[in-house]
Parts: C-alpha cells; structure tokens; sequence
C-alpha cells in the first residue's frame, strides 16, 4: 500500500473522539442526555444516516415495523400521503407512494467503522480483541473500582499510567508477556504517535485506528473520557485520561502480536490492500432512508395532529374565584395525570408545572455525609450550600454486602452461621416483599425532622469554597424567578405545596435515572422544601412586594416530595401552618391521597403483576409492593412514552387526555410578554425533556449498540456502570425493560405565546436554537389570542390546520383507565362540561 | 418405602418434558406449570423427608429398570436415599421453587421465557437423577443432562458472542469431568468385575478386600473422580469458568452458579467417600487441593471489582474449605456448609444489583479512601506481585488454553491437508484395511493383535480432533465425528470378540442421529448458499427449527442418553481390559472431544451475533 504519511494531531483526535464516545457519567449520576449528542449541529434526519453509515447504529424502526404500525392504524394514511407531497413534492409522489408502501429494499447501509482494525483477523488471522479486552477491561475497572474490590489497585492518588508502571517496576509478575511490551513502558518515552508508529507504520491511518480501537469498546472509553472531563463525578477520585487508555491498549495489543509472531512483523500499515473509506467521507442518502424518514414524520404528525386538534379545541381560561389550594409540581410527565386526578377530584383546585429544581441552584451535604451533592440541572455550577442537620435517622445494614463474607475465615463462620437465614430472607423476600436495607426510597434523600440551613448567616460563611445559604436578596431573586415563569403572581390560596418529586425501586443499578431530571438525578425533596421556606420567610415577601408580587399573609407554602414509584407523598414541616390552615391542609391531605389512589390505578394499566380492574386503594397496594419487590425489573415506566412538552397556561391542556406522554411547564404569556422568562423556560426544557426524550428514542430503535440492552443479565462492574458477565464492555443507555413500550416519537414542543415573541425568543439562544432549527426537538405555537396554531418549520413559523377537527371524548377516566396497556390517542376528557 | 423414591426423579423429568409443548406465548401457564412442579416436588420432598427421619431413617437403595443386559454385563439403574440426599434435595427443591417463582416476574417479557423454564426443569431433572443415582452409570445420565442444560444456561442471550463463548468454555471444562466419570467407571468394571452401587461401597470388607489387591486402581479411581469433583466444583486448577458462566439471567446464575452446580463436585465427593476414605494419601491430596483453591480463590475474590466475579470467588473458597471438611470426615458439619454457601450465594447474587445504591450511600456517609489491607504488611514487591497474579486470576483462564486446548488446535491445524477427497482415499481403504485384518484376526501375529485396537482408536482420535478444529467445512467435520465412532467400535471389536448386537446397538444412535443431523446441515446449505465454522452466524435467528432438530441430533451424536449408543459407550469400556490404559484413554479423549466438537459446530453455526445486520445487533465486546 502506498505510504500517506500525512500528520496526525493526536489533540484534534482525542477532542473528536470524546464527542463522538457515549457521554454517559458513572451510575450514581446517570442523567438522560440525547445520546447521538454529537450530531446535533446537523439536521435530525441527516445526522441519522450519518450515525448510522459510521457506527452501524440503527437509528429509525425498519420499515416493517413502520408498515406494522401502519396496519394496526397507529399511523394515519392521510398523513402519510401529505408527508410524501411535503417531502418529495406533488410531481414525484406517485413514485415515493408505492415506495413507501409496497416496495422491497436491500439494506446497503455501510458501516464505517471498524473497517481498518478487521484487517488484524482477515491478514494476520488473528483476532486481537478477544485477547486483548478481558485484561484491559479489568485492568481499568479495578483501577476506577469505587468500592467493590476489598484489596485496592496499588499506587494510590496515581494516574493510570503511573500507577500502572509502578506497579510493573515494582513486581515479579508483568502486566505482558513479552518483553518489549514492558520495556517501554518502564523506559517511558513513548507517545500514542510512537506506539502507533509501532503498530499501524502509516501515519494517514493513524486517526481511523484510534477511532476503530476505541469503537470497540465505546462503554468504557466513554466513561474514561467523561471522567477525565468531570473528575469530580467519582467519590473516590481517579486521574485517568483517554490518551492513558489509549497508550496502555496499544501496548497490550503490542505485547499479544510480539506472542504470536516474535518481536518482528509488519506494521497493519503494509498489509491493508484496500483503504477503507474514511469515517468522516461525504454521505449519502440511500432511497430506504428517505422512506423511512416519511414513515417517521408519519407516524410523529399522526400523533401531533391530534394534540394539536386537541389545543385548538379547548375553552378558553376560566378564573377560580376561591382556590382551595394551589400545587406546584415538577414538568416531569410523569406528574401530568396526578394532577389531572388532583384538578378533577377538587375542582377549585390550581396546579402547575416547574422544573422539579423549584428555580434553585445549590449543593446538597446531609448530615454526616462527606460529600456535596448538586441538586440542580447538570448544566449549572452553584456557587452555594445547603447542609442538613440534626439528622436522626441511621443508614440499615445488610450482612449480605459486607465485605467479610468474602474472606476465608470470616466468610467459613458466616456461611455456617448466617447461611440458612439467607435462605429464610430470600423466602420472605420473595413471598413477602417489604422494605429493606438494599432498596432505594425517596424519602430517605433528607430526613423530614432535620433541618436546613437555608439563610445565609454572613458572607464568609463558606464550606468546601461555597456559601452557605442563600441571602435574603438571592433568595428574592430565585422566588420571584419562580414565580413570574409559572404566571403565579396573585390570586393565591390559602395554603401553596412545592412538590418534587423521586421514586423507590430496589436491585435497580439505574436508580438515579428514575429521580428527578432537573435535581440531576436526585429526589426534589430538599428543593421543595427550600424553596417554601423562602417564599414564607418575612423579608423575602417584604422585597417580593415591592417588586409587584404580593403574598398574603395567610398564605403559608409547603414542601412535599411525591413517590411516583410508589405514589406515596409526605410533607414537610406540617408544624409551620397556622391553625385555620391545619384545617385546610387535612382536607387537602385527603384529596392527594384519593388523586394519589387514582394515579396509581392509571398507572398499573401498563403492570402485568397487577389486576386493574379493581377499587383504587386496592390497586394502589399492589403498586407499592411492585417497589420493594426484588424481582421486579419494572418498578415503575419512568419517562416511556414521553412524546410531549408543553408551554403555556393550564387551560391549554386542562380538557384533554395525554396520558401521561407530556412535559408540562406552567407560563403565562401576560407576565412575560417579551419573552424573558419564556427563553429561560426554553434554556432549560430544551436539553432536559429533549434529552429525555432522544435517550428514549435511541435506545428503544438500537437497544443493542445505543441502549443496554435486557438488564436481566447485568453486573455491576466498580459500582460505576453495568456490563454482561464479567468480560464485558460497559453498556451505556437504557435498559430494554425502561423503553419497551416507549413509542420512539420526538419530542414537540407547543408553546403559548405570539408567534413573533416565540420565533425572536427561540433565536436568542445559538445552543437551545439548534434543538430547534435541527429538529431535534420540533416546536409549535397556539396563538392565545385566536388559538391559531402555527409550527416552526425551516426556521419560520407557518399556520398549521390539524387534520382532525373533532377528537374522541371520555366521560369515565376510571373505566378508560382499565383497557390494557395501549397508549391510547388524545382524548377529550367530558366530565367538566 | 424404597419404591417411592423413584418419583422424586420421574417429577422433574415428566414436568420438563410437558413443559416442553406449553405454547410459547403463554407466559402465565409456562411458569405456573414451571413452579408447580417444583413445588410438588418440595412438598413431597418434606413429606418424605420428615417421614423418612422419624421412621428408623435407614439407607435407603433400590434396583431400577435393567436397562441392557448380557450374561456378565448388566446397565440398569440405581437410586439411593441417605441423608446426604435428603439434605441436597432440600435445598435443590428450595431454591429452585424459590428461582421459579422469582423468574416469573423477573423474565416477564424477556425473549426465551419459555426456554428459560424448560432449561431450569431440565436442569432440575438432571440434579435430582445425580442426587439420587445408586451407581455411577445412573449418576452420568445427570451428570451429561447438566452439562447441556448448563449450556443452555449459560448461551440463553445467544444473539451475544460473549455468552456462547462462555458457554463454550464451560461446557469444555465440564467434558474434562466427564472423562473422570468415564474411566472411572471403565476401571469400577474391572474392580468389581460388575456395575458396583454405592451402597456396597458402604460395605467397608467388600471396598477393603478389593482395595487391598489393587491399591494402585483404587487411587486412580479415587483421582479421577476427584477431577470430575474438582472440574463441577470449580476448584484449582479449574476455577476460572465459575465467574465466566455468569452470563444468563442473574436468577439463573444464582442458582446454578451460585448453588446448585457448583456443589454436585462435593456430592460426588461425599456420595464415594466410603470409597476412598482408607486411601490416606487421596485424603491429604483432597484436602490440599481444598486448602490451596480456598486461599487463591479467597486472594482472587478480594481484588475483583465487579460484583458477580467477587461472590463467584468467594463461593469457590469456601467450597474449597468444604473438601477439606468433606476429606477429614466431618460429612454433617460439609453439608451444612453446603447449604449455608448456597443459600448466601444466591441471596447475594440475587441483590447484586443492589449494591451500587447501597454502597454509593454507605461511602456518601463513611467514606474512607482505601482500607489497610492484610496484604499491606507484606514487603511491597510480594504485594505487587500477589496483586498482579489476583487480578490476572493466576493465569488459570490461560492456562487451559496453553496445556490443553491450544495443543489440541496445533496438532489439528497439521492435518489442514485433508480436504473431502483425500479423507476418502486415505481412510476408506484403511477401514476396509481393518475390516479385512479382524476377519483374520486369529491368523494375526499375537503382539500386532494386542496393538492394532489401540492404533485403530488412536486414527478415531485423529478425526475428531481433526473435526473439532476444522475451520471450513460444517459438513466435513460432522462426518469427521461420525468416522471416529466407526473406528472406535472397530478397535473395539478387534479387542475382544464383541457381539455383532453390541456394535448395531452402539452405532445404531450414531447412524440415525448422524444422518438427521447432516440433512439439517444440507438443507441450511441450501437456504443460506454459504456456512463455515470461522465464526459464530447466529443462524438460530432464522431457523430456530433447523437448530432444534440440529442440536437434538449432536446430542444423539454425543452419546446424550436419548439414544442406544449411551448404552453403547458404556458396553464399549467393559470391553477395554484394565492393562490397556492408552486405549482407554484413546477411547475416552474421543468422546470428550467428540462432544467439544458437536457443540462447537452447534455453536458455530447457529449462536452467536447473527450474520445478517438487519436487526439490531450488539457489539462483540459487550
């Protein structure tokens, strides 16, 4: 093969690298992402075919599965036909039609990558990885272990390569086989050019090389490079870089071809015949992607319509002239029918929907706990702290994670002694499930006696370099923020809840992928209660007057954190409200509860283990021993089916069934009538419920390579991610019982407002616009005025006519509920009228 | 009483086999009938038990069905009841309820649901035949229906390499166990001159007054038991397939791996141990394998960082200290270790998963850094380098390739010259060679007699070995398998004058299953154009039926007990005298590999990452 020595900037790869490698953090801060995230500057459908033509993912179903859906009438023909006329124009769309619908494709799709690297099998007759990957990977989980191993990698606070050659220098016993594998590393003058000089020779496939060695394992290369980037995500921490990893695999792979040819072969170089195409050559569309990009719009415009219609169709706003009380709830989907039940089971009832952070930015310390926790979106950087103190609560044990029980002499007398009531726990664990030690509950994330320290006493006031609390002034800020995006400027009620939100599971490694999105994976318990103590702090409401919100003094807020595993909610610091507002709070209690029965019954239509067809309560009951059931995969659904994200008054939505498929963020075009707090809204819904969304999405159409696929054979590798069996790579994304019944939609967007505020609003941000403009998340707008719905569409914003001018109605949500586990279409709900 | 006994084996057997014709969709019924049985297994289990404990509990030992028999040959079956049953059958029938009723909601939509439950009763007919066999013969049927359920197991996600590899692997280390079984029993005939129960070994002037005059036989007996023991029991130099078969469901690896199969290596050991328990330098050999396993294992286990690898370990040692009680004689204190290990195993595999949030929680609140070790007052290079061997998991994965398998590869990769026509012209006339010589076998010069069977068997053990590493052709080395089994029945019938009867009834398996099973490769030939053995195809994906015919036919092939040729295999070693050790060993290898062979080709062929990409596949590595 001619040489192309052309150069190698060994700092550009590493930078494209880490962009293209899964982003995912270690599983105590599992946070959803899109995962295709290095696409994004490109439009939705291209970066598909591109993903799909370099890495061999599956982006989209296949086209039988779209014709499936088709027949089972889950996409509506009308839509179709328009989306080939939209797509490929009136002229040419009796050749697309039966295309779509009739024809056969091969499917031609290249994969790019990987291609140099086969040479090592197909001229060398050897299969590399399978040698090389079983050492390497323990190498490096034994190395980032957090705490499973009981004797520990040697070379403390080390980097990898440094701990790696200590080690080597100081053994009788060698990370290699060979040699020369081990000199270098010990002489020290090597380079990632160097090693791949080595191996490869031509420095023009230098690039490709590192990209196919590293694509062989993207669950472990993505975690090094996320750790290298945020260091801060390990509790123990570890210095470890992809370059290290990069160098010490060359060196393996080095030391496995010196054992089977002797020091002296060609570099893979001299041996390619034929240059394999380069990941990033131009692309090409093949005609099956553009079929199955119609079916995609198809299938999301056949749903959307019907929101849409369903927009259009609503009343407009009636005022409640005494509210019994109001109820600030996360924009999760997962709250979406919990406060349907609520609004319907008490009518003067008003609910809302903010992110579950309650506009708040801090560091959460827990009494005795050595380490801060970020309660925010993942984005944002706190500069403050609050600690939790006079904490009564303990941490419970269980002998079964103690690490004696894997000594000799220990483990002789345990095995003999505690072994047969092993054998009694797993009874009883598997015919009565109940709460345990090794389960995850919400409530524990903050002692509800504890207390907090939310007033900053004094400036200098600081811990681990922040502030402690939040100043009267910040607080104001925070609150009134809170406030003027939810349009909650007057007309308060008695008594206001903060509801965040979290969930219980147990034997779920993806435990933080189930609390709350914008706490970064924590439960909102800490946030609600912050918060309502700010906003019935004196000085606060003081300042907030002057700034045109005026609280009553009767009005009292109060926390609350909603299981919605279990659906279960507690609140916090009952002993504040006054007496009249006892009264209130006890009646309220008791509507949560009933709404809290009924959620749990709509929810438990998806349950297999759990009849729905009898009383709430009873329902309800089953629902809660799902969550402590160790052989439960499904504590609960969690975002499955999210498809929706809507920004605007309640009375937008207020009539109309989601079924639990929509993000819901509270906004009054009126307060914020040139869009300032509507661009903070979208700043952060955009990547949250888009990100959300498109994890979803991925790992329900590639749940092999872009999900992590069954859980059911899962390992914890050094408590940082899952893998198969022991010899795995890491598997970064959703398991396949989270997005089974996830209808893989992109996320819309409707926002009520002006179409010219929205389309100026959107166009302030360059990061959010790109969700937009790219499409990765598509947006609408209902005009408050006229209901006049318009979509953004190639960076305008054009009216759209839904197909569907009248929907279904329900009249009996209780009986509807019972009808199995399909995802119904958008109904209108009657029992108002 | 004794009669009843038989039921407790004809359960799980009866309920496999219904379960096998429940419809696949019927998740609710698959496993309702699933626990069902196992339940009433455990209730009768109970009955019987206390029944049997208050009623004088004698040993309890019952003839079955004869199975062959001749005038000094005779198979049949055996059952046996003592307390060592009584307590694996406990635990057996537990846990497996307990596992069943588990999977009902933890496989729930899971692809293979009802694969899953057929696997665990066929798994659980193969323990309780092996807990209950009365003799050696009877034992090896459960003992070959948990090497392919364990398979089986092991390859349930089987559109992954990983898993079939592992599966592979195993299966590999479990056919080493076999030999021992084999020649173990090939050597009990010529001991005994008989099938021997384990009940007369309980007849301590029986055991002795043979022992006495075949010390010699009567040690390699005991070792060769012991390797089957040690191969099950995952102990040195064995160990490393315990963690590698962590592949399945968790709830399957925790019985199985975690339970279950790993402590039928201390059954046998316990089942024989009036056997060799007046062989004192077998006993310190036990317990010195016991005592090493233990702690390597126990250094292993404390450096791993990944949660089912640490309990796999853990287990390993303390099963390793369960021989040592087993070798001392403290059979009660060794079987409720047993069930103690196995209880605590399961249970800590079963909440594995829960221990990142448990962990991650205890650190948030008692974080220290890095615990002082033990190992830290030791000079630091020893540390280093003991850390190093931990890690590396003492070489063990690699030291089955370096001595055994990698051997075997080399020596096939020399016959690389035999192609279709040349095995023709080279072996059809060397077997017409042979034929002609046994016609005039009594005109033979005497020393060529007493050779030509070993060199027959030695030509059947070139063809397999040729089979098992045939890289190309599925066909050739299906009928590579098929050729061994002719030359073995030749050298066997050039041995000894061997009865027409016995040869149909040894071949007559080989030829039908061979025969089937190369019409399943004909007609995937002939759908996909193109089939090697260079890598996994996942064929299963497309043609599950071809695959289930398939693998029926390796297992006539292998000698599985479906078929006349188990019997065969059997009647074959009663015909191989005691001073021919090479020719026994020949024989044996030859079955050994002959199985690595079938699976290899099954595996090959039909697991693995599907050649076709339309679907969603997942990465090699993961």
């Amino acid at each position: 093969m001619k040489i192309d020595n052309s150069v190698f900037n060994l700092q550009k790869v590493l930078h494209d690298l880490k962009h293209f490698l899964p982003a995912q953090a270690p599983l105590k801060d599992f946070i959803h992402h899109n995962t295709l995230h290095a696409f994004q500057d490109k439009h939705f459908f291209d970066a598909l075919n591109e993903a799909s033509t370099m890495f061999g993912y599956i982006t989209s179903l296949s086209l039988r599965e779209y014709r499936a859906l088709f027949e089972r009438g889950k996409i509506d023909k009308k839509i179709v036909d328009r989306t080939i006329i939209e797509n490929k124009g009136k002229i040419q769309s009796l050749i697309w039609s039966n295309k779509v619908y009739h024809a056969q494709f091969i499917d031609e799709t290249e994969q790019r990558i990987g291609a140099l690297r086969s040479n090592w099998k197909t001229q060398y007759k050897i299969d590399l990885d399978s040698m090389v990957h079983p050492n390497l990977f323990r190498v490096l989980c034994s190395y980032l272990d957090q705490g499973i191993s009981i004797w520990n990698f040697p070379g403390e606070n080390k980097s990898f390569l440094s701990a790696l050659t200590e080690l080597e220098k100081n053994s009788f016993v060698s990370f290699f086989k060979n040699k020369r594998a081990k000199s270098i590393l010990l002489e020290g003058n090597y380079s990632v050019e160097s090693l791949l000089k080595l191996l490869i020779g031509n420095s023009g496939l230098f690039e490709q090389y590192v990209f196919d060695q590293q694509f062989a394992h993207p669950g472990w290369s993505g975690l090094v490079a996320t750790i290298e980037n945020f260091p801060e995500t390990l509790l123990d921490k570890r210095k470890i870089t992809l370059e290290e990893l990069i160098i010490f695999e060359c060196l393996l792979e080095i030391d496995v071809l010196d054992s089977h040819f002797g020091e002296i072969w060609a570099p893979l170089g001299e041996k390619v015949s034929v240059i394999p195409t380069s990941l990033f050559a131009p692309f090409v569309k093949s005609e099956l992607q553009n079929v199955l990009e119609i079916w995609q719009e198809a299938y999301e415009w056949t749903y959307y319509d019907q929101v849409l219609a369903g927009i259009k169709l609503q009343a407009n706003e009636v005022k409640v002239i005494s509210k019994s009380f109001q109820a600030f709830f996360c924009i999760d989907d997962r709250e979406c029918s919990i406060r349907r039940h609520l609004e319907s089971l008490d009518l003067e009832a008003e609910t809302f929907g903010t992110p579950g952070h309650f506009n708040l930015d801090f560091y959460y310390k827990p009494e005795n706990g050595n380490f801060h926790t970020k309660v925010c979106p993942a984005p944002l950087t706190p500069k403050y702290l609050i600690k939790e103190i006079e904490n009564k609560s303990k941490q419970k044990k269980d002998f079964h994670f103690n690490r004696n029980t894997h000594g000799l002499f220990i483990g002789w007398i345990l095995t003999h002694s505690l072994g047969l009531w092993s054998g009694f726990r797993l009874f009883w664990s598997i015919f009565r499930p109940g709460d345990s030690p090794s389960a995850v509950s919400s409530f524990r994330h903050m002692d509800p006696n504890s207390t907090l320290t939310i007033e900053n006493i004094s400036l200098s006031d600081r811990e681990d370099d922040l502030q402690i609390g939040f100043t009267v002034l910040e607080m104001t800020d925070r609150l009134e923020g809170l406030l003027k995006s939810t349009g909650a400027v007057q007309d308060f009620a008695k008594i206001v809840y903060l509801v965040g939100h979290g969930a219980s599971s147990v034997n779920n490694t993806h435990y933080a992928g189930y609390d709350c999105g914008a706490c970064s994976g924590r439960p909102g318990s800490v946030n609600a209660n912050v918060m309502s103590s700010i906003a019935n702090n004196p000085k606060v409401r003081v300042l907030l007057a002057e700034r045109g919100i005026d609280i009553p003094n009767s009005t009292q807020f109060l926390g609350a954190l909603h299981d919605t595993t279990k659906d279960d909610i507690i609140y916090f610091d009952e002993q504040i409200l006054s007496e009249s507002n006892k009264k209130f709070h006890e009646a309220n209690k008791l509507t949560f509860a009933n709404a809290l029965d009924l959620n749990a019954k709509e929810r438990s239509r998806k349950f297999m283990s759990v009849n729905s067809n009898r009383p709430a309560n009873q329902v309800h009951k089953k629902v809660r021993l799902r969550t402590v059931s160790l052989f439960e995969p499904r504590p609960e659904l969690n975002h499955a089916t999210n498809t929706l994200c809507l920004i605007g008054r309640r009375s937008m939505t207020k009539g109309i069934m989601l079924d639990r498929r929509a993000f819901l963020n509270s906004f009054d075009y009126r307060v914020d009538p040139d869009g300032k707090f509507l661009l903070n809204i979208l700043n952060a819904a955009a990547p949250v419920s888009g990100g959300i969304n498109l994890e979803y999405y991925f790992s329900r159409v590639d749940n092999q390579k872009l999900g992590a696929g069954t859980k059911l054979p899962h390992n914890v590798m050094g408590l940082i991610g899952v893998a198969n069996g022991i010899d795995g790579d890491l598997r970064p994304g959703l398991p396949s019982q989270m997005i089974e019944v996830h209808d893989p939609l992109r996320l819309m967007m409707v926002v009520e407002h002006f179409p010219e505020v929205v389309l100026d609003t959107i166009q302030r941000n360059p990061v959010t616009y790109e969700w937009f403009k790219n499409e990765w998340v598509k947006l609408a707008v209902c005009h408050p005025e006229t209901k006049e719905i318009f979509v953004f569409k190639d960076e305008q914003m054009s009216v759209y006519h839904p197909m569907k001018s009248m929907l279904e109605g329900v009249k009996d949500m209780d009986k509807l509920v019972e009808l199995g586990e399909e995802t119904f279409p958008v109904l209108l709900i009657n029992n108002h009228n | 009483m004794e009669n009843y006994i038989q039921i407790f084996v004809l359960i799980p057997l009866v309920g496999f086999f219904l379960s096998l014709f429940i419809p696949k969709k019927n998740e609710n019924f698959i496993s309702w009938f699933s626990f069902s049985t196992v339940g009433l297994q455990l209730v009768l289990a109970i009955v019987f038990s206390v029944y049997w404990l208050f009623n004088h509990h004698h040993v309890m030992d019952l003839r079955g069905l004869t199975v062959f028999e001749t005038k000094d040959y005779s198979f049949y079956l055996d059952f046996y009841f003592d307390k060592i049953t009584v307590v694996f059958l406990l635990i057996g029938a537990l846990l497996t309820f307990m596992i069943t009723v588990y999977s009902r909601y933890y496989l729930h939509r899971e692809e293979g649901y009802k694969r899953f439950f057929n696997v665990i009763l066929f798994f659980f007919s193969g323990f309780n035949i092996v807990i209950f066999s009365g003799n050696l013969e009877t034992m090896f049927i459960g003992w070959e229906i948990l090497g392919i359920s364990s398979f089986l197991l092991i390859a349930f996600y089987r559109d992954r390499y990983l898993p079939v590899k592992n599966a592979v692997k195993v299966f590999s280390i479990y056919r080493i166990g076999d030999v021992g079984l084999i020649l173990a029993m090939w050597l009990s005939h010529h001991l005994w001159h008989s099938n021997i129960s384990f009940s007369a070994l309980n007849n301590y002037d029986l055991v002795h007054e043979h022992l006495s005059s075949h010390t010699f036989i009567g040690a390699l007996i005991s070792l060769l038991i012991f390797v089957s023991a040690a191969a099950k029991s995952a102990q040195l130099p064995f160990s490393s397939w315990l963690p590698r078969a962590m592949e399945g469901p968790t709830p399957s690896s925790a019985i199985f791996y975690g339970s279950l199969s790993v402590h039928i290596g201390a059954f046998i050991m316990l089942r024989t141990f009036h056997f060799w328990e007046h062989q004192f330098s077998i006993r310190i050999f036990i317990a010195a394998v016991g005592l090493t396993t233990s702690i390597v294992a126990t250094l292993t286990a404390r450096v791993q960082s990944s949660v089912k690898s640490q309990i796999a370990y853990s287990s390993i040692a303390q099963i390793g200290l369960i021989f040592i009680e087993i070798a001392a004689g403290l059979e009660v204190f060794a079987l409720f270790h047993i069930a103690g290990n196995a209880f605590l195993r399961t249970y800590q595999l079963l909440v594995s998963p829960s221990v990142v949030s448990y962990k991650i929680r205890e650190q948030f609140y008692n974080f220290v850094p890095r615990h002082k070790t033990i190992e830290d007052s030791l000079p630091k290079k020893i540390e280093n380098s003991l850390y190093l061997l931990s890690l590396k998991e003492w070489n063990l994965d690699s030291f089955m390739y370096r001595y055994l398998w990698n051997p075997l590869k080399r020596f096939g990769n020399k016959l690389n010259f035999l192609t279709f026509k040349t095995l023709f012209w080279i072996f059809a006339p060397m077997y017409v060679i042979g034929i002609v010589l046994k016609l005039y076998r009594s005109a033979l010069d005497p020393i060529l007699v007493k050779y030509l069977p070993g060199v027959f068997a030695f030509v059947g053990l070139v063809l397999v070995i040729k089979a098992f590493t045939e890289r190309k052709s599925v066909r050739m080395s299906w009928i590579l398998v098929i050729l061994n089994h002719f030359w073995i029945a030749m050298a066997i019938s050039f041995n000894e004058n061997f009865d027409f009867m016995h040869i149909v009834l040894y071949l007559s398996g080989v030829v039908v299953f061979g025969i089937i099973g190369f019409i399943a490769i004909l007609r995937l030939k002939r759908i996909e154009g193109k089939l090697d053995m260079n890598q996994f195809q996942g064929h299963i994906y497309e043609h599950p039926k071809i695959a289930l015919v398939f693998l029926i036919s390796c297992l006539g092939l292998a000698g599985f007990p479906i078929t006349p040729t188990f019997v065969g295999e059997d009647l074959i070693f009663s015909h191989i005298h005691e001073d021919q050790i090479f020719l026994a060993f020949f024989v044996a290898l030859s079955f050994i590999i002959d199985g690595l062979a079938l699976i290899r080709i099954y595996a090959r062929v039909f697991l693995g990452p599907h050649s076709k990409t339309y679907h969603q596949i997942a990465k090699r590595s993961s």
